[in-house]
């Protein structure tokens, strides 16, 4: 592992924006990290961070992670002898970091200058060490050797993950104590080999390959909530699962990412924001630090993690961000943490992959994407997932759920990028244009989305085990009623409002007490941008239960007045805390309106017990 | 060849060799050159795009009619600059920050345009509104300082118009107008309406018209945009950058692209087009220190196709968009609320304006949608009912008094006016509004 960066240097050979070619003769790897060196001035020298994509015909061709302005050929490049890799240690934790890891708050400065990098963790920090294991214990790679408090839970000291295959014996290990990041805190012996590790509370780790240490992996049954309902009951997310939110620009793709970011049940949030607006990262820098966390109380930021490579940060550094979000994700899902990782918005990320291909002057796939697009999203996706971790970590279950956004070009679904993330993603979120413009918010369109969850049995025995018997089937009957309104509406709309059934309309009507009361929510409204599970299967059986009665109506203008009042009044619940005095107050009232138009098939005593 | 920048400035190299020239390229062999570095190529200004070997391809602005293959380039050892300070003020540029109106140069600091991003963590959430008396605009679809937003607009319409009574109106120290393949007529229109209302002392101009090449374009928003930053950073004041028309300066870079022999992505625009947006659009910025950035855009559309890449793109970047559209009804142009968004507007609305503005904008917005809905089954010959024609008779006063865009008034007296039509055809469960805005608002 020659570190002497003279003799392992190239020169530039051409330049195209942020592809450069680099004339060498020393093996280098494939993705191994590189420096550009310039003269920015006479004084400073300043080294562009690089990494090799593609050797071609005995040229290297680098994506360059900068601006390579003033770049000259002849240029000389040095070879790090590494890939891109990412600190692991204590001290994560609420930190806003560029997609190469580097700490945005640390560099000076209000424009972000090329050629400086820094690392998030602050080696000088003190932490007490608590050992678990003791000494002649067998361990493998993940395993807990002691924890160390990080905010506020117990970040576990594991054996390296670049152990694994291997099993070792501790030789030493540290008794309580405080020390540094860098200390050796413990010594292990590989078993077989004889050689020795100095275990410290810092480990790296390369961001392209999964951290696989841990036992197994599960089939997936443990519902995620996020306080959304149209997610949370119809199209429900689970633990360790994959979901992506598609839409056209405007749909509030954005807004509903917030609101999982902020509501999600998961330990930890790892939000990288890839290609995508300042201002939207700053939201979450400005409301996190200040936003309590409703099932913790703790601040929201506490438990969040930003990865932010902005659309005017450099092109190529964007794939970079979700690689090095996803693997802290995994170091902390190693630790035994539900963690939720949303990407915003893996559509630029496949942009810059097609930025270079492009400019390597690659065939073209469709779009002129690359033509392993959909493999490199598939493989990404498949990162996600519920573990067992490690035998001495008590098998302790560990789990990282991924939901990713995509923008699609025109908001076309058909396009490439939706397509090979339909193949790799078990929920699909459709935000539909139609209702963004009516302002049916969230705009995820009830019918076309959907969540392979909902068919797993052991999805569908968690559900009726929390939440109620018959769960799965009300959702599925939910979704059947507002299909039917659906088709209701649409027959309404070429019969004409006279020319069909009142049946038709008390069928629209209802579909649209579903969509309203339920579906839509109010993402700025303090009590109703929150739902919790127990609330949302209150709500959910309230308005189930009006869609099953049966009415006595003579007009359709009573249908749709009638049905607008209720409305109005259930809007107005969920504008109230649950089960607060006004809340219940307008479930009477809702009761009495219910009450006087029943039809006779139902008696009105069973309403009332439902008043509680 | 490894001369220092300084020392290269004094012995300015020339090469003769031209291997290669396309309409808006050529390629010259030649040593020593920098990626992004500027050149004159027979005189005329050009910028180097790529560098293969001793083989450099520049960029020619002005185009290549008439370069000989063995025209002089000179390579000048700096990227493309423009002279920074308070002379700038009132006066009138071209695409390289070379005065048009007749005056001399300006002194001033010389500033690399197209920088580096502005740190994220160094930036401020935006909070201050800026109102321009458009209810369609300050109502629906409030602008926020730091923002950036276009106008996606067919050619036909006002655009130029509700952009210079937004820039009149809006309370800021500076107006930088970046005007890319502008008509003269209309480069004359902003420069009289500047000068008639006295504004010239805060305005500065970057104007490339369509008497000018195409490529130029492509400098504009990257002149206008740095000295917007002199101005926010070194003066902390508020800037508001006027972009038209980015579709324009999309297709020069498509040109450029082309020449380069790049594989074109959809609509046959560079497969950069996103990052190219987004450099520049994300300028718009507000500062902790009380300077700002914000950009307001044009983007013509061919028949208010927004999925073309151009749109689609800059609706990815931008934060929201407005439509204007002719409604019929009542012969005016109107914002239109359906397509028209502000997403920053949840930073002031309710918060910086009455509370109840959030749910009587929606409020309205939904009512007018079912207008919308009434409307097609009118057209469609069946009977209304008493809402539907409560809802068009709502829409056509809605449309008039506050989606007109010739509507000036303050935020307050909007809402006056939402929640006097909200009476006049509605009843209080029809409107949807919270319980608490209803019984303080609805005046019986």
């Amino acid at each position: 592992m020659a570190k002497d960066t003279d003799t392992r240097c190239g020169k530039v050979l051409a330049i195209v924006g942020n592809l450069v070619t680099v004339q060498v003769d020393i093996p280098i790897m494939n993705r191994e990290i590189c420096y550009i060196v310039i003269c920015d001035s006479l004084s400073s020298e300043k080294r562009l961070m690089s990494e090799v994509i593609k050797v071609h015909a005995g040229l290297v061709y680098i994506q360059v992670f900068e601006s390579t302005r003033g770049v000259k050929i002849g240029s000389s490049v040095e070879f790090a002898n590494k890939m891109l890799e990412v600190d692991l240690a204590p001290g994560l934790l609420s930190k806003i970091l560029d997609g190469l890891q580097n700490d945005l708050t640390l560099f000076p400065g209000i424009f972000l200058e090329r050629g400086l990098y820094n690392t998030p963790i602050d080696f000088e920090a003190e932490y007490e060490f608590h050992p678990r294991m003791k000494v002649g214990d067998r361990v493998v790679a993940g395993d807990w050797l002691g924890h160390v408090r990080e905010n506020w839970f117990d970040h576990q000291i594991m054996v390296p993950f670049k152990c694994a295959h291997n099993t070792y014996k501790i030789k030493s290990i540290n008794g309580n104590g405080v020390y540094k990041i860098k200390d050796t805190i413990a010594v292990i012996v590989d078993e077989k080999s004889a050689e020795e590790i100095k275990v410290s509370m810092h480990q790296k780790w390369p961001v392209y390959f999964p951290i696989e240490s841990y036992q197994e992996k599960l089939r997936l049954f443990k519902q995620l909530d996020t306080g959304v309902r149209v997610i949370d009951t119809l199209n429900p997310i689970v633990e360790g699962g994959t979901g992506f939110i598609p839409g056209p620009f405007g749909c509030g793709k954005t807004v509903l990412q917030h609101i999982i970011s902020q509501y999600a049940s998961a330990d930890l949030i790892v939000v990288a924001a890839c290609g995508e607006r300042a201002n939207e990262v700053i939201e979450l820098f400005v409301e996190f630090p200040h936003l309590d966390d409703p099932r913790t109380g703790r601040k929201l930021m506490e438990r969040t993690i930003i990865i932010c490579n902005t659309s005017n940060m450099p092109v190529s550094a964007r794939e970079a961000s979700v690689y090095t979000a996803m693997t802290i994700s995994e170091y902390y899902r190693q630790m035994g943490l539900r963690v939720l990782l949303l990407a915003d918005s893996t559509s630029r990320w496949a942009q810059a992959l097609r930025e270079m291909a492009n400019k390597m002057e690659e065939l073209p796939g469709p779009d002129a994407f690359p033509m392993d697009l959909t493999a490199i999203i598939s493989s990404f996706y498949a990162r996600a997932g519920y573990v067992h971790l490690n035998k001495n970590n008590n098998s302790t279950p560990g789990s990282v759920t991924f939901i990713g956004t995509v923008s699609p070009a025109g908001g076309n679904l058909k396009e490439p990028v939706v397509e090979a993330t339909k193949k790799a993603a078990r929920c699909f979120y459709a935000l539909s244009q139609k209702r963004a413009d009516s302002k049916r918010y969230p705009a995820i369109d009830p019918v076309d989305s959907y969540s392979k969850y909902l068919e797993y049995s052991e999805v569908q025995n968690y559900m009726s085990k929390h939440i109620s018997s018959d769960w799965v089937a009300s959702v599925y009957k939910a979704k059947d009623l507002l299909l039917r309104g659906r088709e209701a509406f649409e027959q309404i709309n070429i019969l004409g409002d006279d020319s069909v059934p009142l049946a038709y309309h008390e069928r629209y009507w209802k579909a649209e007490v579903i969509d309203f009361c339920f579906l839509q929510q109010d993402a700025f409204d303090k009590v109703d941008c929150y739902s919790p599970i127990e609330r949302q299967k209150f709500m959910f059986e309230l308005i189930l239960k009006i869609a099953d009665y049966n009415f006595d109506f003579n007009s359709f203008e009573e249908i749709q007045d009638y049905f607008k009042n209720i409305i109005n009044i259930i809007k107005q619940m969920n504008y109230c805390e649950f089960n607060s005095q006004k809340f219940s107050e307008y479930q009477n009232k809702l009761n009495t309106l219910i009450s006087t138009k029943i039809s006779t098939k139902i008696s009105s005593s069973s309403i009332q017990m439902e008043a509680r | 060849m490894n001369t220092s920048n300084i020392n290269k400035r004094a012995f300015q190299k020339t090469f003769t060799q031209l291997i290669n020239i396309t309409k808006a390229t050529c390629t010259v062999k030649a040593q020593g050159a920098s990626y992004e570095e500027m050149a004159l190529v027979d005189g005329r200004p050009a910028q180097v795009v790529k560098i293969v070997g001793d083989e450099v391809t520049l960029q020619i602005f002005k185009g290549t009619n008439g370069i000989a293959t063995n025209a002089e380039v000179q390579f000048l050892g700096h990227a493309p600059m423009l002279k920074v300070g308070d002379e700038l003020i009132g006066r009138f540029f071209n695409a390289y920050g070379e005065p048009i109106d007749g005056r001399p140069e300006i002194d001033g600091i010389e500033r690399e345009i197209g920088g580096p991003a502005v740190n994220p963590v160094r930036r401020e959430q935006p909070s201050e509104l800026i109102a321009t008396g458009i209810a369609g605009i300050d109502l629906n679809n409030t602008l926020v300082s730091g923002q950036k937003i276009p106008f996606f607009a067919d050619p036909d319409q006002p655009y130029n118009q509700v952009m210079a009574d937004v820039a009149l109106r809006a309370k800021v120290d500076k107006i930088i107008l970046g005007g890319m393949g502008m008509l003269y007529d209309d480069f004359l229109y902003y420069k009289n309406l500047f000068d008639n209302a006295g504004a010239l002392d805060k305005i500065i101009s970057f104007i490339n018209t369509t008497n000018d090449p195409a490529v130029e374009r492509i400098l504009i928003p990257d002149m206008a945009l740095t000295a917007a930053e002199y101005f926010a950073i070194d003066k902390n004041e508020k800037v508001l950058v006027l972009l038209t028309d980015m579709t324009l300066f999309c297709d020069a870079l498509a040109i450029v692209s082309n020449r380069m022999d790049q594989i074109p992505s959809k609509d046959f625009m560079p497969g950069t087009l996103y990052s190219e947006l987004a450099k520049r659009y994300e300028k718009a910025v507000q500062f902790p220190s009380g300077g700002s950035i914000t950009i307001l855009a044009v983007t013509t559309l061919s028949s208010g196709d927004i999925t073309h890449a151009i749109p689609d793109n800059t609706g990815y970047i931008t934060e929201g968009q407005l439509f204007l559209k002719r409604d019929t009804d009542i012969a005016k142009v109107i914002v239109d609320p359906f397509r028209s968004l502000s997403r920053l507007k949840q930073l002031v609305i309710g918060k910086k304006t009455r509370a109840d503005h959030p749910q009587v904008m929606n409020a309205c917005i939904r009512l007018y949608s079912d207008a919308a809905n009434s409307k097609t089954k009118l057209e469609n010959g069946f009977d209304l009912t008493d809402y539907d024609q409560r809802c068009l008779k709502f829409a056509k006063e809605y449309s008039n008094h506050l989606l007109a865009i010739d509507v000036n008034e303050s935020i307050n007296e909007m809402l006056e006016k939402a929640w006097q039509l909200f009476k006049e055809f509605f009843g209080k469960h029809e409107v949807g509004i919270k319980q608490e805005f209803v019984d303080q608002y609805w005046k019986e």
